[in-house]
């Protein structure tokens, strides 16, 4: 075992035991990153020089005897998340060379807790996507076959986990980009309630629908992260006012007393079996485990979830990107003759092929003459989505699903068909269309290929997702394959 | 086709972005499948159904009103493509 392959929780100690230092457990990642990252691609930048810095404060705050659990473990981040005075790409063009002037709320967090970040990772251009194809730059490919996508759009933040290029990773996830990629690459994806994490430092996508969240070789290090991240910050509005547990305290190896309910609509047309059979076997587990099962939930919503969510994230993300003028900051085009050309222009050129189709869709839903026929509609289809889950959470502690309908594809498979790459995010959507918090967890391989299961609870209950979720892991391999590279 | 290849046009610039003739073309086949996909929301009975706006159904938060130091004015304008003293510089809106 080599120090890269540690989870936060096996570096914590030995960290804290002083048999290895931050600074050679930096070097071991930074190492590895060298070692593979010419196949894999997480990266869009590499902070060497800063981690090495973050190493050595570590290490003294370690020896001052100053060190939380996080405290010189080196961490990847989504280039969705502010850094300041580190490139903050968003995956686009229209921000290749923008630095930001301050730092996201969770970036502060993790700080405080001695962050060690090696790195940005790449995604979907602004989140838009579901297999890191859209990024400007290049696309991250799956570590577990070079050939294929790692998901997305958090598809940088997954591979780099996956690959041990990292400890651990955020991510950000507005209809499945943390849970999607985390299925798809074996490792473990938490995106918590809406309002749980400050978004202030997100850039901006679907602003009922972002969240951030963490991307682990484990359960055990998706709670310790969380613990970090989670709470109330006056600059974000829309996070929760509310208490922040300790998420370790949900850690418990047994579901005794648990209700779980399996909603028939998540078992989609299309769906491979492998998959099938890798999420009924995971239930059974979990009803070994003591949770009382039932199989035959239903949430007859859920075929309306997608077309509801293609119409309320282009919307926002209309209004959201409307700030991307040329004329405050990121890419600018001067060619035009006025102001306005200039911002056509600036457009154009500086946003890519899938962030105009949502600007467009967006733009179009919002106008006049088709508001009430598909932005309103599709407001009040969320309202009924988020009854039935409400109805189904009074049955059920969890609902357990599929994260995805099948395992990895071929990069290049999907490109040209925006629809059929939307359904790779069938069944996370609905996740965030009624706010609700949502773990991948490995449970199978299907030709070679990980497959992760889906566990929903209500708002505000990550607790109960994190211990069904530890309970399941503790009790199979699946979180100690990993992939050859 | 569910939209026109003019409201495609139409639709770009109400958002102040220009597309190619390549991408006017691709856009109305690729949204016309989009959109004909929404048609299935249709079929949802919502009559009486409140819109959702927000998951949370937060009410709006308020604050006190309290002067705070802002961002120095060269940090914000270090990312500005083009600046004159403490100005972002654009084309003249007005001849």
């Amino acid at each position: 075992m080599e120090h890269y392959n540690l989870t936060i929780h096996e570096a914590a100690d030995l960290l804290a035991r002083r048999e290895v230092s931050s600074r050679d457990l930096t070097q071991a990642v930074l190492d590895r990153i060298r070692q593979v990252e010419d196949r894999v691609k997480a990266y869009v930048t590499i902070t060497e020089e800063l981690a090495l810095k973050q190493a050595d404060e570590a290490d003294k705050r370690i020896a001052a005897g100053d060190a939380a659990p996080l405290t010189g473990v080196p961490a990847a981040i989504k280039d969705v998340i502010c850094t300041k005075g580190v490139p903050t790409t968003c995956g686009s063009r229209m921000l290749e060379n923008f630095l930001p002037p301050y730092h996201a709320h969770v970036t502060e967090r993790l700080l405080d807790a001695g962050l060690v970040m090696v790195g940005k990772v790449n995604m979907d251009e602004f989140a838009m996507g579901s297999s890191t194809e859209n990024s400007a730059f290049y696309p991250t490919r799956n570590p577990w076959d070079l050939e294929r996508v790692p998901g997305g759009s958090s598809g940088g933040s997954a591979a780099a986990v996956a690959a041990d290029e990292c400890i651990y990773a955020l991510g950000s996830d507005t209809g499945g980009s943390i849970r999607q990629p985390a299925s798809l690459c074996g490792v473990v994806g938490f995106k918590p309630t809406y309002g749980r994490i400050s978004r202030f430092g997100l850039v901006a996508f679907a602003s009922s629908l972002d969240q951030i969240g963490p991307l682990t070789k484990d359960v055990t290090d998706c709670a310790l992260v969380m613990n970090v991240v989670a709470g109330h910050d006056r600059r974000d509005s829309t996070s929760a006012p509310l208490d922040v547990p300790d998420y370790t305290q949900s850690l418990i190896p047994d579901l005794k007393g648990i209700r779980i309910g399996v909603p028939q609509e998540y078992f989609v047309e299309g769906m491979d079996d492998q998959v099938r059979a890798s999420i009924e076997a995971a239930v059974k587990k979990m009803e070994e485990l003591g949770a009382e099962v039932d199989w035959q939930v239903s949430l007859p919503s859920t075929g309306y979830a997608l077309a509801c969510y293609y119409i309320i994230a282009p919307s926002e993300a209309m209004a959201n990107l409307a700030r991307y003028d040329g004329v405050k900051y990121g890419y600018s085009n001067t060619r035009g003759d006025t102001m306005w050309r200039n911002m056509e222009l600036t457009r154009q050129h500086g946003f890519g092929d899938e962030v105009k189709r949502r600007i467009m869709l967006g733009t179009y839903a919002l106008s006049a003459g088709y508001y009430d026929a598909y932005y309103l509609k599709a407001l009040k289809a969320r309202t009924l989505i988020r009854r039935e889950f409400d109805a189904a959470f009074e049955k059920c502690d969890a609902l357990v699903t599929a994260v995805a309908p099948t395992p990895a594809f071929k990069i290049g498979e999907k490109t040209d068909d925006p629809l059929q790459m939307y359904l790779s995010d069938v069944c996370t959507i609905p996740v965030n269309i009624a706010g609700l918090p949502a773990i991948s967890v490995p449970c199978g391989l299907a030709d070679g290929l990980p497959v992760g299961v889906h566990i929903m609870a209500k708002p505000f209950d990550e607790p109960t997702i994190l211990r069904v979720a530890y309970a399941y892991e503790q009790a199979t391999e699946w979180h100690k394959a990993r992939p050859k590279l | 086709m569910a939209i026109t290849r003019e409201e495609v046009q139409h639709v770009a610039m109400l958002f102040r972005m220009s597309l190619s003739e390549e991408e006017i073309a691709k856009f109305q086949q690729q949204l016309s499948q989009i959109i004909d996909y929404f048609q299935i929301l249709q079929e949802l009975d919502t009559e009486g159904v409140p819109p959702t706006s927000n998951p949370l159904a937060l009410e709006n938060v308020m604050r006190d009103d309290e002067p705070r130091p802002s961002f120095p004015t060269e940090d914000i304008l270090a990312n500005a493509p083009r600046s004159e003293r403490d100005f972002f510089r654009v084309r003249a809106v007005l001849e």
